[in-house]
C-alpha cells in the first residue's frame, strides 16, 4: 500500500520521538516500504552540527542506524533554511513533496519541550501536505 | 605583553585545517547554557545570564533616565561631548586602520576565503544582499542627514567646515565662484568621508569576523565568538556575557532612540507637507508612528527572514530608487553628473588629511563630526555586523568586502551628490530664499531639510510622501533586522528559538521608544549608546587580530 514513508527529525531531540519512529519501523515492515528521514538544519552553528555538510553526514549515519536496527531500506535528506523558526514547515512540505513518499509518519508535541517543537509542526504538515500524514501522539 | 604571549598560546592550540573549513574545537555545544521557561503560552529558549542581566539592565536603565533625566541627560551628554573630543584621535586611528584592514585582507590571498567553506553557495542574490544590508546600516541616516550635513557645511557660520575650508556663502551673500566652487567640493568631501569608506569598513570588520567564526569555525553566531583565538575557551564565560551583553545593550539603545527620534522626524514631515500645525510638536502622534513602526516590524519577523526582512528591504530599495532618479532627472541632470566624479575625486584626494588623527584645527568638524560619527557607526556595529554576517554566506572575502566596502561607498556617494548637490546648488542659485538654507542656516530644523530640498523641485508632495514612506519603511526594516540580531544574541547565537522571543523584542524595543518619547530622555539615551562606542573601538582592534589570524587558517 505505501512504498516510501517519509520521516521528518529533529536530530537534537531525537531520543524523544522514539515512538514515531518505531510506527514509522513497524509500517514500513508490515507494507515493505523504505524509510526517508528528512532533516532540517539551519545555516549557522547549532548543537546538532557546525555546519549543513556536517548535519547530512550526521542525518545519513542516523539514517543507517534505523536501518540497521528495525532491518529496512532507509534514505535520507538534509535541507537547510536561512530562518528555520518560520520556515522549517515550508522547507519540510517541500522536501516530502520532492522525496515522493506517499505517506509521513512524523512525531508531534513532545511534553517538556518549548512550544514550536514538532508538536504544531505535525499540524501543519497533515494540514497542507498532499499525501496522507500520520502523526504519532 | 602577556596578552601576545597567550595570544600565540591559544591560536598555536588551533588545529590545522582539513577538508572544507577549519571548524574551531570546543566542547561548548550550542545552547548548553540556555534554559527553556515558560511564561503562560509562550515557551522560551534563552542564554541564561544574557537574556535576563541584559533585560534587567535595560529596564533598569529606561526607569532611572526617566526618573532622573533633568540629572542624567546633561551627564551623559557631557560624557559623549568629553569622550568625542578627548578621543578624537584615538577614533580616528581606529577608523583608518579598520580602512586599512579591510582594504589589505580585499587585496591579499586571504580574498580568497569563501564564507562558509569551499562548497558553500550564496543563500541571496546581490540585489537581495544588498538591499538588506543598506536597508539595516544606513537607510535612516541617509534620508536624515543627505541634504542637511552637504548644506551645513557649505552655508553655516559655526565652524564646523571640513579642515576649517572657506563657506560658500557668508551672511547671506554668495562668495565670489571659485571659493564657492571650493567650498561645494569641500561640503561633498566631508561629507562622503563621513558616509564612505570608513563607516562601511567598521561594519565589514565586524561582520566578515562574525561570518567567519560562524559558518567556517563552527563557533555559536553571537558576538563573543569573534574573541575566540584571543580569551580561548574563558569566551564561554562571564568575558563573553559581558561583550554579548553589551552588544544586546548597544543595539537596543541604538535602536530605540533612532526609532524615537526617528518618529520625530517623521511626523515633521507629515505636519510639512499636509500644513498641520503642531504635529512635529505632538509627542501622541509620534507614539501613534511607533505604534505603526512596530507593528510592520511585528509583521515582518512573524513572516521570517525571506517573506518578511529581506522583500520589505527590497521594496525600500526600491522607492530609494525612485526618489534619487526622481531628483537627478529633474534637477540638472548633467550638472550633477560632472558633480558626481567630481566630488568622489575630492574625496579620494582629500581622505587623507580628512582622516589625519593629528596637528589639525577643525575641532568642530573632527570632534563633533567624525568623532561621533565614528562612535555611532561603531556602536551600531555588532547589530549591522551580526546582521550582514547573517545573510553572507557562501561569498568569498574578496566579494563581500567588495560589496560591504566599495559599492556601498559609491553608492553613498551618489546619494550625497544628489540630495546634497542638489540643495547647494538650490542654495548657489537662489541663496537665501532657499528653503534649505531656511532650515539649516537661518533657523536650524534639520528635520525638514530634506522636504526643504523636495518642496523646490516639482511634485513636492509626491516626493515628500515617498520620503515620508521611505523614513517609516527604513525603520521598520533597521526594527525587524535589529530584533532578529537581539534574539539571536540573547539565545546564544540559535537563530532557531521560538518565535514568540523575537515578538517580545520588537514590541520592547517599541516600549522602550515610546517610554523615552513621553518621558524625554532620548537624546540622553542616544548618548550613552554612542558612548559604548569608545569600548566597542578597543574591542574591534581586537578583532581586527582575531579575524587576520582566523582567516590565515583558513583554505585558500
Amino acid at each position: 500500500m505505501y512504498r516510501k514513508i517519509a520521516v521528518p527529525v529533529d536530530l537534537f531531540h531525537a531520543d524523544q520521538i522514539t515512538r514515531a519512529l518505531d510506527v514509522a519501523a513497524d509500517l514500513a515492515g508490515h507494507y515493505g516500504a523504505s524509510l526517508h528521514f528528512i532533516g532540517v538544519t539551519a545555516e549557522t552553528p547549532t548543537a546538532v552540527a557546525h555546519n549543513p555538510a556536517e548535519f547530512a553526514q550526521k542525518l545519513e549515519a542516523f539514517a543507517a542506524e534505523q536501518g540497521k536496527r528495525h532491518g529496512v531500506a532507509v534514505s535520507g535528506t538534509a535541507r537547510t533554511s536561512t530562518d528555520p523558526a518560520v520556515d522549517v514547515d515550508k522547507v519540510l512540505l517541500r522536501a516530502i513533496a520532492d522525496c515522493g513518499a506517499d505517506l509521513v509518519v512524523m512525531a508531534s508535541h513532545v511534553p517538556g519541550i518549548s512550544d514550536y517543537l514538532w508538536g504544531s509542526h505535525g499540524g501543519h504538515i497533515a494540514a497542507h501536505a498532499e499525501i496522507s500524514v500520520f502523526v504519532v501522539r | 605583553m602577556t596578552e601576545d604571549n597567550r595570544n600565540e598560546e591559544e591560536t598555536d592550540a588551533l588545529p590545522e585545517p582539513e577538508g572544507a573549513t577549519e571548524i574551531i574545537d570546543t566542547d561548548y555545544e550550542v545552547g548548553q547554557d540556555n534554559i527553556s521557561p515558560r511564561i503562560g503560552p509562550f515557551g522560551l529558549d534563552i542564554h541564561n545570564p544574557v537574556f535576563v542581566v541584559s533585560g534587567l539592565v535595560v529596564v533598569a536603565f529606561v526607569i532611572i533616565t526617566l526618573a532622573f533625566q533633568n540629572a542624567v541627560g546633561p551627564m551623559l551628554g557631557d560624557l559623549r561631548v568629553f569622550l568625542t573630543s578627548t578621543f578624537d584621535w584615538f577614533f580616528l586611528i581606529a577608523g583608518n586602520i579598520f580602512v586599512l584592514v579591510c582594504l589589505g585582507i580585499l587585496v591579499s590571498p586571504l580574498g580568497k576565503v569563501r564564507i562558509g567553506g569551499a562548497d558553500a553557495t550564496p543563500d541571496y542574490s546581490y540585489l537581495g544582499w544588498f538591499a538588506m544590508l543598506f536597508a539595516a546600516g544606513m537607510g535612516i541616516g541617509l534620508m536624515f542627514f543627505g541634504v542637511l550635513e552637504p548644506a551645513y557645511y557649505f552655508a553655516t557660520p559655526w565652524g564646523d567646515q571640513p579642515l576649517s575650508g572657506q563657506l560658500g556663502i557668508v551672511e547671506g551673500e554668495l562668495v565670489d565662484p571659485a571659493a564657492v566652487e571650493a567650498a561645494r567640493l569641500s561640503a561633498m568631501a566631508g561629507t562622503i568621508y563621513h558616509w564612505g569608506l570608513h563607516p562601511w569598513a567598521i561594519y565589514a570588520i565586524v561582520a566578515l569576523s562574525l561570518a567567519l567564526f560562524a559558518y567556517n569555525k563552527g563557533l555559536p553566531l553571537t558576538v563573543r565568538s569573534i574573541f575566540y583565538p584571543i580569551f580561548g575557551e574563558r569566551i564561554w564565560g562571564w568575558p563573553g556575557h559581558i561583550i554579548d551583553i553589551l552588544a544586546v545593550f548597544a543595539t537596543l539603545f541604538g535602536l530605540a532612540t533612532s526609532l524615537g527620534l526617528g518618529a520625530q522626524q517623521a511626523s515633521a514631515g507629515i505636519g510639512f507637507v499636509f500644513g498641520i500645525e503642531g504635529v512635529d510638536e505632538s509627542v501622541t502622534f509620534a507614539v501613534i508612528l511607533i505604534v505603526v513602526i512596530t507593528a510592520m516590524a511585528l509583521i515582518s519577523v512573524l513572516r521570517g527572514l525571506d517573506g518578511g526582512v529581506k522583500r520589505l528591504s527590497e521594496i525600500n530599495m526600491v522607492l530609494a530608487v525612485v526618489l534619487l532618479g526622481f531628483v537627478i532627472l529633474v534637477g540638472p541632470t548633467m550638472l550633477l553628473v560632472g558633480q558626481f566624479f567630481g566630488n568622489l575625486g575630492a574625496y579620494l584626494s582629500e581622505i587623507v588629511a580628512l582622516s589625519n588623527p593629528v596637528g589639525r584645527d577643525d575641532d568642530g568638524f573632527r570632534q563633533g563630526w567624525t568623532a561621533f560619527y565614528w562612535a555611532w557607526w561603531i556602536s551600531w556595529s555588532p547589530f549591522v555586523g551580526m546582521f550582514i554576517a547573517r545573510v553572507s554566506r557562501g561569498r568569498t572575502v574578496r566579494e563581500f568586502i567588495t560589496c560591504v566596502l566599495l559599492i556601498p561607498t559609491v553608492i553613498s556617494a551618489i546619494w550625497m551628490t544628489a540630495m546634497g548637490g542638489t540643495a547647494i546648488n538650490q542654495m548657489i542659485e537662489h541663496v537665501t530664499d532657499s528653503a534649505v538654507y531656511g532650515y539649516v542656516v537661518e533657523a536650524y530644523v534639520p528635520e525638514l531639510s530634506l522636504f526643504g530640498m523636495l518642496s523646490e523641485l516639482p511634485m513636492a508632495t509626491v516626493t515628500s510622501l515617498i520620503a515620508i514612506v521611505l523614513v517609516m519603511v527604513f525603520f521598520v526594516t533597521s526594527s525587524d533586522s535589529g530584533s532578529l540580531v537581539i534574539d539571536t544574541i540573547t539565545a546564544g547565537g540559535k537563530i532557531n528559538a521560538p518565535v514568540s522571543q523575537r515578538v517580545f523584542w520588537v514590541i520592547f524595543e517599541g516600549l522602550v521608544a515610546a517610554a523615552l518619547l513621553i518621558g524625554g530622555g532620548l537624546l540622553a539615551l542616544q548618548a550613552a549608546a554612542v558612548s559604548t562606542g569608545l569600548p566597542f573601538a578597543i574591542v574591534l582592534l581586537l578583532a581586527c587580530y582575531a579575524l587576520i589570524r582566523g582567516l590565515m587558517s583558513e583554505p585558500r
